[in-house]
């Protein structure tokens, strides 16, 4: 038999050279069979080439010839048997680094539709109370429970109705999206087919970030391929246009609907009153990815995974300064420091690891003292933070955490859909205060405090202590006074990065 | 591209998106990709086209960063400035490219794509870079502007 080559055509693994190793190894092995095929998510490895089941990485052209003889240093053994792989436990990316994402026959023999077969065996409500069971929570952020929304849309009467796919994936150090999109779009399209029987929908649109043209090929192909099997639900993918905010769920409604991403105040919720008024469900594409798994196996089987009230597994995502970054779907409750330490293997760099952001631009910095907390909802809540998407991005003593917090209100100003002044104004404002505080306060009143129409000022020269009142008192309006998320969880990241690193801001101690 | 057979593209796009839920956005996406930018032209054939004002198809296009008023003029290289590229140099990298672009190519940020393990990243056209150093950058410029 000849021998079999495994290489991935992943956005990342491409980005990382595996176009130009494919093509060196089918130069080089003429007889070989070459499948291109998912990413396994251990990025520090990419391009991994893969050779009868033993893996090889990073591969670079140069590496081909002592591959292919046997004699090559960059061999890791049975990629099954790969520590990283083997702690995991994978369920939504249980196909991960094993299929060719467009193969249909590879997505069967891998019990592909068998959670849509018996989905559409059973009653709308029997497929409800199945979620339910299992406890998924959306995965986008909110972590909202994805039985009682879709129990919502199910329960509003109306002809028409509509499943969203929310893949804006816009938080920063988050790729999952990605790479399920990209390396198992079958299972999304499923999930997505279950969603509508169990609604009651025939019509799905996937919203797609611009930054992911290789998620919209492999989408795009894989809807035509398909849609004999989930017909007579249909699917569409539409491709967003740059804007952060139109990942939150009413702004991405507006924009689908071709208008300005523009939040649109609560209620009415999507469930009820969604894209053209009509009742949506609006998910994550990992809260629909993990649809057929449950389906296929019962949501008890899924509820036996995780801890308190978070359930399941979450696909989470190590990025930054780290040594063995990538996708570790496990279940809920590994500690922080397990994440990055033991598996993430400290920082790249080998400097001292200072600081973890988790959950996106809107996410708070966790110091080393804080590395025991769990991964769950409830506990990153509890410590003023909170997990969003699952990523989790490392960051060395190089770090100026400062610039850290004058990054977040500047994306928080950059990104702003503009209908709220605390968010649009306040993140502008933050950023000038950020900017005193670093020169130490300021000296005396400005030009527009000095007129005699400005009477509500305190004036005069200002300590750093003094701004750190003001920045503190604006977050905590940005926190209470802005309609989303945006504008309402830019405090994390700011006021995290304040209280746990006051020397970077010239104080000596953050007030509580 | 002469006048009339741009009047000619112009109008087959939005003529296929006439009748699509929500059409303006993927109209607009499809002239910004095959111009380079969204002209006046463009916004008054989708208002008409849309039955929407003026005013309205510019707050649209307006409000989107990957749509543009006017046409760069030069290859553009989009540069991830986002935290988990931050954090492996990205900034400092960026500096550098600025530098060695010298205006021949617009060094554009991006707020993350999706690579965030092996950065710092960019990305020319549809292709994508990762683990950038200075070398790979000044290559990237280079091929942008030849
Ligand atoms: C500013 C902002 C950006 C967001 N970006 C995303 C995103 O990129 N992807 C996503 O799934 N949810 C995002 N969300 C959360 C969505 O509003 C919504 O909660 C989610 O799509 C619901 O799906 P889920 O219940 O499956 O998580 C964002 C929210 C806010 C406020
Ligand atoms: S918080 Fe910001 S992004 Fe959200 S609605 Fe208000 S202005 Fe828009
Ligand atoms: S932060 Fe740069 S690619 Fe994600």
């Amino acid at each position: 038999m000849s021998r079999v080559i495994c290489i991935s055509d992943d956005a990342l693994a491409i980005a990382c050279g595996a176009d130009r190793v494919a093509e060196a190894f089918a130069e080089a092995a003429p007889d070989a069979e070459i499948r291109r095929v998912s990413s396994w998510g251990m990025h520090w490895l990419e391009p991994l080439v893969e050779v009868d089941g033993i893996g090889f990485g990073p591969v670079t052209t140069d590496d081909v010839a002592a591959i292919l003889d046997g004699s090559s240093e960059k061999r890791i053994g049975k990629v099954t048997e790969h520590p990283w792989i083997a702690r995991q436990q994978r369920l939504t990316f249980a196909r991960a680094g094993q299929t060719r994402p467009l193969d249909l026959g590879d997505y069967e023999d891998t019990g592909g539709w068998a959670g849509l077969k018996r989905a559409r065996d059973m009653t709308p409500q029997a497929v409800l109370d199945e979620v339910k069971a299992s406890g998924l929570r959306g995965r986008g952020g909110a972590g909202f429970p994805a039985g009682i929304k879709w129990q919502t849309v199910a329960d509003a009467a109306s002809t028409r109705k509509y499943i969203v796919c929310n893949a804006d994936e816009g938080d920063s150090g988050t790729f999952a999206d990605r790479m399920l999109m990209e390396g198992d779009p079958y299972c999304l399209i499923e999930g997505m087919a279950i969603a509508g029987h169990a609604v009651g929908a025939m019509q799905g649109y996937i919203y797609l970030r611009s930054e992911y043209p290789h998620a919209m090929a492999k989408l795009n192909a894989a809807i035509e391929a398909s849609a004999h099997i989930v017909a007579p639900f249909q699917l569409e993918v539409r491709m967003g246009a740059g804007a952060y905010v139109c990942g939150e769920e009413t702004s991405l409604l507006n924009s689908l609907e071709g208008k300005r991403g523009e939040v649109r105040a609560k209620p009415p919720l999507p469930a009820i009153e969604g894209l053209f008024g009509k009742p949506t469900v609006v998910n994550n594409v990992l809260t629909l990815a993990a649809i057929p798994w449950i389906m296929a196996h019962g949501g008890a089987a899924y509820a036996d995974y995780g801890m308190g009230r978070s359930r399941g597994t979450m696909p989470i995502q190590i990025a930054g300064n780290v040594k063995h970054g990538g996708l570790y779907e496990t279940a809920f409750g590994v500690t922080l420091g397990e994440l990055v330490s033991d598996i993430g293997g400290g920082t790249d760099s080998g400097g001292t690891l200072r600081a973890v952001q988790v959950g996106g631009p809107l996410g708070a910095y966790f110091p080393p003292t804080l590395f025991d907390t769990p991964f769950d909802y409830e506990s990153f809540a509890a410590k003023d933070g909170l997990i969003g998407h699952g990523g989790v991005v490392v960051f060395d003593d190089s770090v100026d955490m400062w610039a850290q917090a004058r990054f977040a209100m500047e994306f928080c100003a950059h990104e702003s859909c503009g209908k709220c002044t605390p968010c649009r104004i306040g993140s502008v404002r933050g950023m000038e205060t950020l900017d005193r505080m670093r020169g130490g306060g300021r000296a005396g009143s400005d030009s527009v405090e000095a007129l005699p129409q400005i009477r509500n000022t305190s004036g005069g020269v200002r300590e750093a202590s003094a701004e750190l009142e003001l920045i503190t008192d604006l977050c905590d309006l940005m926190q209470s006074g802005s309609l989303c998320a945006l504008g309402g969880f830019t405090p994390y990241p700011v006021m995290s990065a304040i209280r746990h690193f006051p020397e970077d801001f010239g104080i000596a101690e953050a007030a509580e | 591209m002469d006048m009339t057979s741009e009047n000619a593209e112009l109008s087959a796009i939005v003529e296929r998106y006439r009748d699509a839920e929500g059409g303006l956005l993927p109209a607009l996406r499809d002239i910004q990709n095959t111009f380079g930018h969204i002209s006046d032209a463009a916004k008054r054939q989708c208002a008409e086209v849309f039955n929407l004002s003026r005013a309205e198809v510019h707050g649209v296009a307006s409000f989107y960063h990957d749509f543009r008023d006017q046409p760069t003029g030069k290859p553009v290289i989009r540069l991830c400035r986002a935290e988990a590229c931050q954090a492996r140099g990205g900034e400092a990298l960026a500096a550098e490219a600025e530098n060695m672009a010298s205006g021949r190519v617009m060094i554009e940020p991006v707020y993350c794509l999706g690579l965030c393990s092996v950065g710092p990243n960019a990305m020319v056209g549809e292709q994508v870079h990762a683990r950038l150093g200075k070398s790979d950058i000044a290559r990237l410029i280079d091929e942008a502007a030849a």
